[in-house]
């Protein structure tokens, strides 16, 4: 008797791991058959260019805006901060180092998961439940070709370019702030930049902006490719879709920082 | 008792058959929905099959287009077994087919213009000329002019090009839907309830749409449906699909004669189509739940 509700209780306990090690698995087998699809002809440059659009160009404005605040407002706190020991000028370096390393990315990949991700989890379901995926299919178009592929390589390219674009945008802020409103001296902000700033650093968040941009695209794909159950599958689906972009973005940010300073080390400027 | 196939070579291609199905399983969770189907789909005719909700009608036409893959069984379109092809294989044997959906399925962000010719743009080297072997892309003033001639075809206004799915009515997205579904000359045409939702006077409509396809293209038709009116009304051979098998199939004059418990009541609660008499004694169940597959 006592064997039996052991047995169960350990079922109940190794559920929630089992159903995370299965949704891990079918995200692998989603991005192996993406790559598979993806150099498969035929190639559909003009779907390509459109999901481009929608993930990249179409964020420009809101990346544009919340880079702008970020290093508008972590320059104000540096400075409020560094001040204590005199040592304002380096708010600049610091900054871009932040910027370039971390914030860019982290902060591009979130506001592109909240935006595009959710929207193609929203469009992919909605498409999964009135059969229009089906449909695709019964045309003799693979739908991961069509619909997933795309999607993912839009996520893949314009993830880096748009969280480079929140570096420069975020240094913008930070300068404004700094010079123009803290009287930080112009010449020492950008020379302790110039100084502190290698390509290492730049190189570092580009390689973990591509990551979270294939990583949240192949799960907002996922969850919208699964959807089921109708107006509120499509919901759940959102939000998963977001939730779970949110998650493994910042939990991967913390490993592939761990892995980046351990084989790629900074030869100048701070380790 | 269940209906028994002739014993042939399915593997063999058939003038008389398009679709072979043997022993089709297909089990969703614990829910065991196809039992053991056996089904021929006859060559340029019109094949209806019959059954309760959620019997597993729409799940049987998934299978035939290699939407679904059975647990086991076979599925042999033209002596070739689909089920154990890849996703890439099987896209070759779905050119072969198109598909009507019970809500017509229209990519909602494109107008009716792009989803009509949304596979001709996809396999462009059809259409007009197609059989003349010269594989060239068709050019967007072809592709225009045969998404003109569908819908001059299926009694389409053309004002209707330019909108989108959501502005049509129920009716005309079916027809669009069906538009689409010719567009690359499918040697199989797959209906999945296609009168769901709409009046009588559209019902008989599509029908018609049905019977003069069938009777101008030539084309294999596989209409799944409820509705015994249009099912007498249009079927070549009609099949009943109850408890996951086929229980009877036939012409409707031997569907009118069947000695099938289920599949009189089925007929005649709907009150549209009278059957032949038969005395109560020599009616015969169908297989119940409890019983063994065969």
């Amino acid at each position: 008797m006592w064997l039996e509700r052991l047995a169960r209780l350990c079922d109940r306990l190794w559920a929630p791991v089992l159903a995370f090690i299965e949704a891990v698995g079918e995200h692998v087998l989603l991005l192996g058959h993406t790559l598979l699809w993806l150099v498969r002809p035929p190639y559909r440059l003009g779907v390509l260019l459109e999901a481009m659009v929608f993930v990249g160009f179409e964020s420009l404005f809101i990346v544009g805006l919340i880079s702008l605040f970020v290093g508008a407002v972590f320059a104000l706190q540096l400075i409020s901060a560094l001040r204590t020991f005199q040592a304002e000028s380096f708010v600049g370096a610091t900054v871009a180092l932040a910027l370039t390393r971390e914030l860019a990315p982290v902060f591009t990949s979130i506001v592109i998961a909240a935006r595009a991700g959710a929207g193609m989890a929203t469009e992919l379901g909605s498409m999964r439940i009135t059969e229009q995926i089906d449909a695709l299919a019964t045309m003799a178009v693979n739908p991961i070709q069509y619909l997933v592929v795309p999607r993912v390589v839009a996520g893949v390219i314009m993830v880096p370019l748009l969280s480079m674009l929140f570096v420069a945008s975020g240094m913008l802020g930070a300068y404004v702030v700094a010079v123009g409103i803290q009287n930080v001296d112009r010449g020492v902000f950008i020379e302790n930049t110039r100084w502190f700033l290698d390509i290492n650093d730049i190189l570092q968040g580009l390689c973990k902006a591509t990551v979270f941009g294939l990583t949240l695209t192949l799960i907002s794909c996922y969850q919208g490719y699964h959807a089921r159950g109708g107006a509120k599958g499509v919901g759940v689906a959102t939000t998963r879709a977001v939730v779970g972009s949110f998650v493994t973005i910042l939990v991967l940010d913390y490993f592939l920082t761990d892995l980046w300073l351990t084989f790629f080390p900074k030869t100048r400027g701070p380790r | 008792m269940v209906w028994t196939p002739p014993a042939e070579d399915i593997f063999r291609r058939s003038e008389q058959w398009h679709v072979r199905i043997r022993g089709l399983h297909k089990t969703f969770g614990q829910h065991q929905v196809l039992r053991g189907v056996d089904l021929d789909i006859a060559r340029g005719k019109i094949n209806v099959i019959i059954g309760g909700s959620g019997q597993g009608k729409s799940v049987i036409i998934k299978h035939i287009i290699g939407l679904l893959k059975p647990d086991r069984g076979h599925i042999v379109v033209d002596g070739e077994d689909i089920v154990p092809m890849s996703e890439y294989q099987l896209n070759r044997v779905r050119r072969k087919f198109g598909m009507l959906f019970q809500y017509a399925a229209l990519f909602d962000s494109l107008t009716v213009e792009e989803n009509i010719l949304f596979p001709l743009i996809e396999h462009g080297l059809r259409g007009p000329g197609h059989n003349d072997g010269v594989r060239r892309r068709m050019s967007r003033a072809e592709m225009r002019q045969v998404a003109l001639e569908q819908m001059d075809k299926l009694r389409l206004p053309h004002v209707l090009l330019r909108k989108f799915p959501s502005e049509l009515s129920g009716g005309q997205r079916k027809r669009v839907g069906l538009a689409r579904a010719l567009v690359l000359r499918p040697e199989i045409l797959l209906y999945d309830e296609p009168t769901t939702g709409l009046d009588p006077v559209a019902t008989k409509n599509v029908d018609d749409m049905i019977r003069d396809i069938s009777q101008r293209e030539g084309v294999t038709s596989v209409v799944i449906s409820h509705d015994m009116a249009s099912t007498f009304r249009i079927g070549d051979r009609v099949s009943m699909l109850y408890e996951g098998r086929i229980v009877e199939s036939g012409t409707p004059d031997e569907i009118r004669r069947s000695r099938h418990r289920y599949l009189r009541l089925f007929v005649e609660t709907s009150g549209t189509v009278q059957l032949d008499p038969v005395p109560d004694s020599e009616l015969v169940d169908g297989d119940g739940p409890g019983e063994a597959p065969r």
